[in-house]
């Protein structure tokens, strides 16, 4: 059994966001990139399922620019075997991407695709469950615990109320929440290897896939500014602040 | 223009969350909702303010709201709507997406405003930018976000309950079972007041200092994310970028040091008290009111003030 895996190349999650001055997006030149969280906790996942037999080959994916590269060899210092680029200037919106990953799933015929809840760039939450309507496959997103057993895949949800579970026909598509596991670091050794694993490059146009851009950004803005407040001595100073000056209790 | 509105149900009741979506999609035009689950359900969508068609999806298939036969009875009805609306919770997430590819639609989620019927503003990054788009699809698909529109009250409608047939759906993905944890505790996301504690209460044993409070004050508990990771509370209390999102009257965080991605859950919050020994915590930068140190002096003392 093959699995998919997608990986994005975000804004580090430890680097606060700027808005450009001309209000025409997040600034994102000079700026630190590493692989979207949720994907690392994504190619975790695959990569155990491989150690425990329950998978052959783990294929890692960016659509992107150039530098995606960077985020597969980080994928495959992790234990992926092979890693894709679809190379491309644009930023693509999540159906272009479900697309992509369509023809790419058609070529090279995964069992399971595992993919994060969401890039914490665009927060969309849209990709897996967009490529599991377009495949007609099953979709187990948010998950916490995923199971292979007798053809069919058994997930664990993070939902608004709880926890819900759910059995999935194979193939299907994975989303990944920040309970499913903790991902490792990959070693030095690790590193130097995936440096010598395969990585193909396919220009996107030659997939003959619609990728034009449904939404416009008509402006980018900073949202407003919370003030820091005042200190207060005591619970006492706090509950009378509350009761009287903010009126909330 | 007519707008249709997925109305997804946790426990036999219809979720807050989606009597906000109710609102939304009325600034859009005429509303239907669409709902699945037993003839109660159906009653319970008809009485909301401002809905004028009840769609109910009785087939037991439905009833769970699994993505796969929802996706395609969405998409079956699609036709006669200009937009599809979902509170952005759990249940839209998962099946507002997979419907908005069937139709070619690329979906607007986490929508806090309705600039007109093709623009509407959506936070990026962990709420550190706000976005204004425009969507150039025919059906615009969006889910929205509950902190941003009041819910729609829950009486004094009275709109006419029609019966949706099965549609066709590949027969993939089976619902096998659901916890959901039974507080008496208000709704987190529709609280007036939130309590959260994060990794500074120390273990699952004495998050259950934060009881008394939240007792008294009538409050929703929520969390952080390493409170939760750190299993002291389950995943479903967790406010944040990629938990809940809440914008009660008054948020409390003990504990909590106020990552990006923790703010980005709780910051549009009317007041913010925070309680950290740590004076250079910076929630202190969004709170309010604040208070340097030891939550577990502090919070007793609260108790104690707010008996008086
Ligand atoms: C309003 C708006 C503003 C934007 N602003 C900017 C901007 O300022 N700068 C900029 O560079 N781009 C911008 N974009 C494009 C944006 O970066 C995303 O590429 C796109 O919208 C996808 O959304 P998402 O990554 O949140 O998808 P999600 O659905 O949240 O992603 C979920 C998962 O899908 C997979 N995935 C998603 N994208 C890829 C990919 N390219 N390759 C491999 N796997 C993938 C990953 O597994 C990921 O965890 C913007 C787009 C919009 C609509
Ligand atoms: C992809 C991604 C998504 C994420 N999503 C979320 C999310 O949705 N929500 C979220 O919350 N986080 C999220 N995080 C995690 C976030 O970055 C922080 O790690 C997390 O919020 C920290 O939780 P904390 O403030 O409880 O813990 P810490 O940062 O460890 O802070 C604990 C605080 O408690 C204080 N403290 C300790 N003991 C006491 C005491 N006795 N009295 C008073 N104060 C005390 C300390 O001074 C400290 O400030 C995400 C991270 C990533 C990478």
């Amino acid at each position: 059994m093959k699995i998919l895996v997608p990986v994005k190349r975000v804004v580090d999650y430890n680097i606060k966001p700027r808005v450009k001055a001309d209000g025409s997006g997040v600034e994102t030149a000079g700026v630190k990139m590493s692989m979207n969280p949720f994907d690392e906790i994504a190619v975790e996942e695959a990569v155990r399922l491989r150690e425990k037999g329950a998978a052959s080959e783990v294929v890692v994916v960016s659509i992107g620019v150039q530098q995606a590269q960077d985020t597969l060899r980080t994928a495959m210092a992790m234990g992926a075997d092979r890693a894709i680029l679809v190379l491309t200037d644009e930023s693509p919106e999540p159906l272009a991407v479900a697309k992509v990953l369509k023809t790419l799933v058609e070529k090279e015929g995964p069992s399971l695709v595992v993919l994060g809840k969401q890039a914490i760039d665009d927060d969309m939450n849209a990709t897996g469950q967009m490529l599991a309507g377009l495949l007609g496959w099953g979709q187990g997103t948010f998950a916490s615990k995923v199971d292979v057993v007798d053809g069919r895949v058994n997930v664990s949800r993070e939902i608004d109320g709880g926890t819900e579970q759910v059995s999935l026909a194979l193939p299907a598509i994975i989303t990944a929440d920040l309970r499913l596991n903790e991902p490792r670091y990959a070693s030095l050794p690790n590193i130097m290897k995936a440096k010598k694993k395969p990585l193909e490059t396919i220009p996107a146009a030659d997939l003959g896939v619609d990728m034009a851009p449904r939404l416009t950004i008509v402006s980018v803005a900073e949202p407003a500014e919370r003030k820091a407040g005042i200190k207060v001595g005591s619970a006492a100073e706090l509950v009378e602040k509350l009761r009287n000056e903010a009126k909330v209790i | 223009m007519t707008a249709l509105v997925l109305l997804d149900h946790e426990g036999g009741q219809i979720r807050k969350a989606a009597l906000s979506a109710v609102t939304a999609a009325a600034r859009l035009g005429d509303v239907h909702v669409l709902v699945t689950g037993d003839a109660a359900l159906a009653q319970a969508a008809s009485q909301i303010a401002g809905v004028s068609k009840v769609l109910h999806a009785a087939d037991a298939r439905y009833a769970h709201e699994l993505a796969e036969p929802l996706a395609a009875l969405l998409v079956s009805l699609a036709g006669s709507y200009d937009h599809i609306v979902a509170a952005a919770g759990a249940t839209g997430k998962n099946v507002l997406p997979r419907a908005a590819a069937l139709l070619d639609v690329q979906p607007i989620p986490d929508v806090v405003s309705i600039v007109d019927a093709q623009t509407f503003v959506r936070p990026i990054y962990a709420g550190n930018a706000l976005a204004t788009v425009r969507s150039s699809d025919a059906k615009k698909v969006l889910t929205v976000r509950s902190a941003s529109f009041d819910a729609a009250p829950a009486e004094g409608g009275s709109a006419p309950i029609e019966a949706v047939a099965v549609v066709d759906s590949p027969d993939v993905s089976r619902f096998e079972a659901v916890q959901l944890s039974d507080s008496a505790r208000p709704d987190l996301e529709s609280a007036r007041v939130v309590v959260s504690g994060g990794r500074g209460m120390g273990s699952e044993e004495k998050f259950h200092a934060l009881d008394p409070l939240a007792d008294a004050l009538g409050a929703a508990v929520g969390a952080s994310r390493a409170a939760v990771d750190s299993g002291f509370v389950p995943n479903e209390l967790q406010v944040g970028q990629t938990g809940k999102i809440v914008a009660p009257e008054l948020y409390m965080a003990f504990g909590i040091s106020g990552a990006i991605q923790h703010l980005a859950g709780m910051k549009d919050s009317r007041v913010i008290v925070a309680v950290n020994k740590d004076p250079e915590a910076p929630i202190f930068q969004v709170a309010d009111y604040g208070i340097v140190g030891d939550l577990f002096e502090v919070v007793p003392q609260l108790v104690e003030e707010l008996k008086k």
